[in-house]
Parts: structure tokens; sequence; C-alpha cells
């Protein structure tokens, strides 16, 4: 990798026309790419929340269809933007060398990464609001905060977004795409509170979970939904996110230009 | 419109363009020819400040390359080698998504789609999806979308690669009106056809080095004789009746009645400026069949880059 690929990436308004081609694509199957981010998270939500619910009726004297509403939140939210930013980037990229075509136009590759990068955040910030208004619909959380929860979806999807374009920037095929689900996104999942506290497990995994970014998505959005505020704690939590998201998108941006601009 | 100086591009230890010098005058249609390998696809990627080289500079329709790329790509049309339209939309919805690249207002395309989709020969394709389209269709739809910014430069890799004669002969239509109308036009083949029809000048490239360069009729009267003789078939003369191939005909007679002579396969190649004495000859010869015709590109191609294949 030589040092001009490790600018810092160039932002600029030119990403718009990227992002509008991505919108125009989603408006056409707006429908069913919306049912299909929705009936997911449900499931899972009214799956687990009463099937476990019924066994555990409270965790910390708190429902745990409750409990289990903010998790199910960031969860779909990550979901959302990792999908996007992998498989659909991925076959932008690769597959139909739609990268390719927008380069031989008065754009650079910056642009393009920053009107994916945005684009999958956009989807996810849709993902996570869906989910957020059921559960506010059904009276699973707090509605008093749960505006809150809006800002922190954007940050999330802005996080899973660029970690997602980091794994395609090295992916040869889609089949790579698995590694990174089985190997980060499910122990992820696992570790980061969404579906049980991590509170009691063994130390050495509380300390692991304190490193990823899930567990701080959580950790602000399960007490805005539960009706408090997370308290100072907050600027720990998002300066450790968007850490996460500057650092992964710069990352993204270099490994991209090293394959792409040979 | 476009000027290189001494470009270098290496990947690795793989040097692919080894100090290449070219300058584009307004207007004019130039092609790069080479084989496989020669450096024509890295060369434009270098103008177009796709990537960037290891040394030289590079001009684009005024604009230092890579430095202001993409200021310089605002006045210049690009079909790739490989057709990349987007695959989930319409025709029109192609054009209208690129011309948004080059910041056009949507106004402003959509007053073009139908002009640009006419000349394409596209008409009545407003609103047909792209998986329906045909190879040949969607190339034209590529060329289309190069010109909705109305390019001062029209750039062309292997425009008619793997299309049928029809095709190929409505692009190099096209492409004629264009350069007639005043756009410069840059194009990579392998095709001498195509070179020969459509150039101005164009330089003949070999592993990165620039082989030749000039107008296509004054590099066949430079580089190479006026007639070639292609001689093929069974030799059965005399003593020789033997080993009748051609390939014994030219060891033996090669020499004698072409002032060169190259064995390709089965045939021998015999380039003469008067062929006069070699048809006589071969007239007295049994089994022996025969070509005559003008040296083209072709030839001059062959002799400068030689004829073993090229991975």
């Amino acid at each position: 990798m030589t040092p001009h690929h490790w600018h810092p990436p160039r932002p600029s308004l030119r990403f718009i026309p990227v992002w509008r081609r991505h919108f125009l694509l989603w408006r056409k199957l707006a429908l069913p790419s919306m049912l299909g981010n929705l009936a997911d998270p449900v499931i899972y939500l009214f799956g687990l929340g009463f099937g476990i619910g019924a066994l555990l009726p409270e965790i910390d004297g708190i429902p745990y269809i409750s409990f289990l509403a903010a998790g199910m939140v960031c969860y779909s939210t990550m979901n959302s933007a990792s999908f996007e930013s992998l498989y659909s980037s991925f076959s932008r990229m690769h597959v139909q060398r739609t990268w390719e075509a927008i380069m031989n136009a008065p754009l650079e590759l910056d642009d393009i990464l920053i009107g994916e990068l945005l684009w999958s955040t956009s989807k996810a910030l849709l993902a996570g609001i869906a989910i957020l208004t059921v559960v506010t619909a059904f009276g699973f959380v707090e509605a008093s905060y749960a505006l809150w929860v809006v800002p922190v979806i954007a940050l999330v999807g802005l996080v899973f977004a660029a970690l997602g374009l980091v794994i395609t920037a090295l992916a040869p095929s889609y089949d790579f795409f698995m590694y990174y689900f089985t190997l980060f996104i499910t122990p992820m999942t696992l570790l980061s509170g969404v579906f049980f506290p991590i509170d009691r497990f063994p130390a050495a995994l509380q300390t692991l979970s304190t490193a990823l970014p899930l567990s701080h998505a959580i950790a602000l959005a399960r007490p805005l939904l539960l009706g408090s505020s997370p308290g100072h704690a907050w600027l720990l939590h998002t300066s450790v996110l968007a850490a996460y998201f500057a650092l992964a998108f710069w990352l993204a941006v270099a490994l991209t230009r090293r394959r792409l601009l040979r | 419109m476009l000027s290189i100086r001494s470009l270098t591009k290496r990947y690795g230890n793989n040097t692919v363009v080894a100090g290449l010098d070219l300058t584009l005058q307004r207007g004019e249609c130039y092609t790069l020819l080479g084989p496989n390998g020669a450096g024509k696809t890295t060369t434009l990627r270098c103008a177009l400040g796709l990537t960037a080289p290891d040394s030289g500079h590079i001009e684009l329709v005024g604009h230092p390359v890579p430095q202001r790329a993409r200021e310089a790509r605002r006045h210049v049309g690009i079909v790739p080698q490989i057709d990349n339209p987007d695959p989930d939309f319409t025709c029109a919805e192609n054009l209208m998504v690129y011309g948004r690249y080059f910041g056009l207002r949507d106004a402003d395309i959509a007053a073009r789609i139908h002009e640009l989709l006419a000349f394409a020969g596209l008409e009545g394709k407003h609103d047909t999806h792209i998986q329906t389209l045909s190879g040949g269709m969607k190339r034209r739809l590529t060329l289309a979308r190069a010109l909705v910014n109305r390019p001062e430069l029209l750039v062309l890799d292997e425009p008619t690669t793997g299309l049928d004669p029809q095709a190929r002969h409505l692009i190099w239509d096209r492409l004629k009106q264009l350069i007639r109308a005043g756009t410069t036009v840059l194009l990579t083949t392998h095709f001498m056809d195509e070179a020969e029809r459509l150039s101005d000048r164009l330089a003949v490239l070999d592993a990165g080095r620039m082989l030749a360069q000039g107008n296509p009729r004054e590099l066949i009267a430079t580089h190479i004789e006026a007639q070639v003789v292609e001689v093929y078939g069974d030799w059965s003369n005399g003593a020789h009746a033997a080993n009748g191939g051609v390939v014994a005909w030219a060891a033996r007679h090669g020499a004698q009645y072409a002032h060169r002579h190259e064995v390709s396969g089965e045939t021998a190649f015999c380039y003469v400026d008067d062929p006069t004495p070699l048809l006589t000859h071969l007239a007295t010869q049994p089994g022996l069949r025969y070509l005559h015709r003008p040296a083209n590109l072709e030839d001059v191609f062959l002799k400068l880059t030689g004829r073993e294949l090229r991975d």
C-alpha cells in the first residue's frame, strides 16, 4: 500500500448523485424492502420477547420484552447497515462495475464511498426507526426519551456501514462475508447485551464486551428506551462509537483505494 | 487535447508502460493498436487519472492529471472495455443517473435523452430494462451515456470487441459522425480494419512502448512491402515430392522470390514490391495455392509485434 492511499477521506457534496442513484433503485423495491427490514427483527422481538419472556418474567425489574426492545433496535440497525455495505456495495463495486462507471464521470472514489456510507446509514436509519416505532406503539418501551434514540440509530448505522465497507474492500467474493458474520457480528451480538445482560458474564468476557461497538450502542439506547438518561456515560459511549466510525471509514477508504486505483 | 510525456507505469516488477510519449490534436481520431498486454488500457487509465503513473507528465483537456483529473473528466466521455450500465434501470434512467454524476440538471438531461437514444439507434427503448438488451444494444447505450456531457474528447476502450458485424458498423458510423462534428476520439483496438477505417493517426504499442506512429496508409507504405502473397497447400515438385509442404517450399524458394518471407503454421507470407516473378513461379508449382493481396495494417502490425501468441 503506497502512502497516498492513506490520505484522510476527502468529503464533498459530490456524493449526492451517488446517494440519489441508490435511492432511485430502492424506490422501485421500497415496499418489499421495508417489509423485509421489519419482518426479521419483529419476529425475533415477539418470538423471544414472549417465548423467553414467559420463562423469565423480569430482568432487573423490567419485563423481558422491554429489555429486549433496545437490543432489537440496535441489532436491526446493525444488520441493515451491514447487509447494505457488504452485499449491495460489493455487488456495485465488483459484480456490476457500477463504481467503475461512476469513476469515469467527474467523481472520485472518496465520493463514491461517502455515497455508499451514507446510503447504508440511511437504510439502517429506516430499519432502526421502523422497529423503534413498533416497540413504542406496542408500549414495550417508555416513549418519553424515544426520539433521542434516533441519533443513536444514525451513529450505529455509520459505524456498521463503515465496518462493512472495510470488509467489502478486502472481499474476493460474497462468501467472504460469512466469515465477518460468524467471527464478528454473531459473537458480538451475544456479548453486547442484545438478548441478555452481560453483567453475569466472566470478567474477561465483560472486558471484551466493553471493546465492542454494539455494547456501547446498547448502553445508550437501553436507558433511553426505559425512560431514563444514560447519564454522563453518554459521552464515553458516543466517543467510542464515533472513534469506531472514523477509524473504520478511513481504513475502508484506504483499502478501497489500494484495491481500485491501481 | 491530450499530451502524455515519458509515461511509465509499473505493477511490481512488471513495467506495463515504459516511457510513452503521445500527443492528441483537437479533432482527430487517434488509435492505440496493440496485442493483449501492450499497455493500451493502462495508458488510458493513467490518462484519465484513474491510476497514478510512476513517472511522466499528463495533460488532459488543459488540466494536469492526476492532480486535476476530476475537472478534466468533466469534458471527457468514456466507453469502457466492459459494459457497465446500471442493470436495474431502464435506458432513460441510466442516462439520467449518469448525467447527474456530471452535475447536470435533471431537466437538461431529460431534454437530451431522446436525442441520445436516437443517436445510439435505441429509439423507443426509453423504458426498456437493461437486462433485456442485446450485447450490441448495451454497447450503444454505453456510447450514448458517454455523450451525456457533450464531451470534447471521447475515449473508447475496445469499443467493438464481441459485437456482431451489424453492431460494429453502427458504432463505426456513429464515431465517424462524431469525428466529423469535431469531437476528438481516442480509441484502443486490436482490430486492424477498425483502426484503418477510423483513425487519422494510430500508434502501434507493444510491451508498453510505441513501435510506430502515423497515418494508417503512411505506416503501410513506410514499414512494409506493397504486396503480399500468401502461399499454402502441398508442394510436389520432382525430387522434393516426398516432403511436399509449404515449409519446404519456403526454405528453398522463399528468399529467392520474396523480399521478405515468414512461415506461420501451414502458410508462407511473402512480402514483395513486384509480385510478377513469384506469381510466375507459383503458376508452375502444382499443389501450391496462393492468395495475392495488397499489404495492410495487419501486416505492419505483425511485422512490428511478431507472430507469437500473447497471454
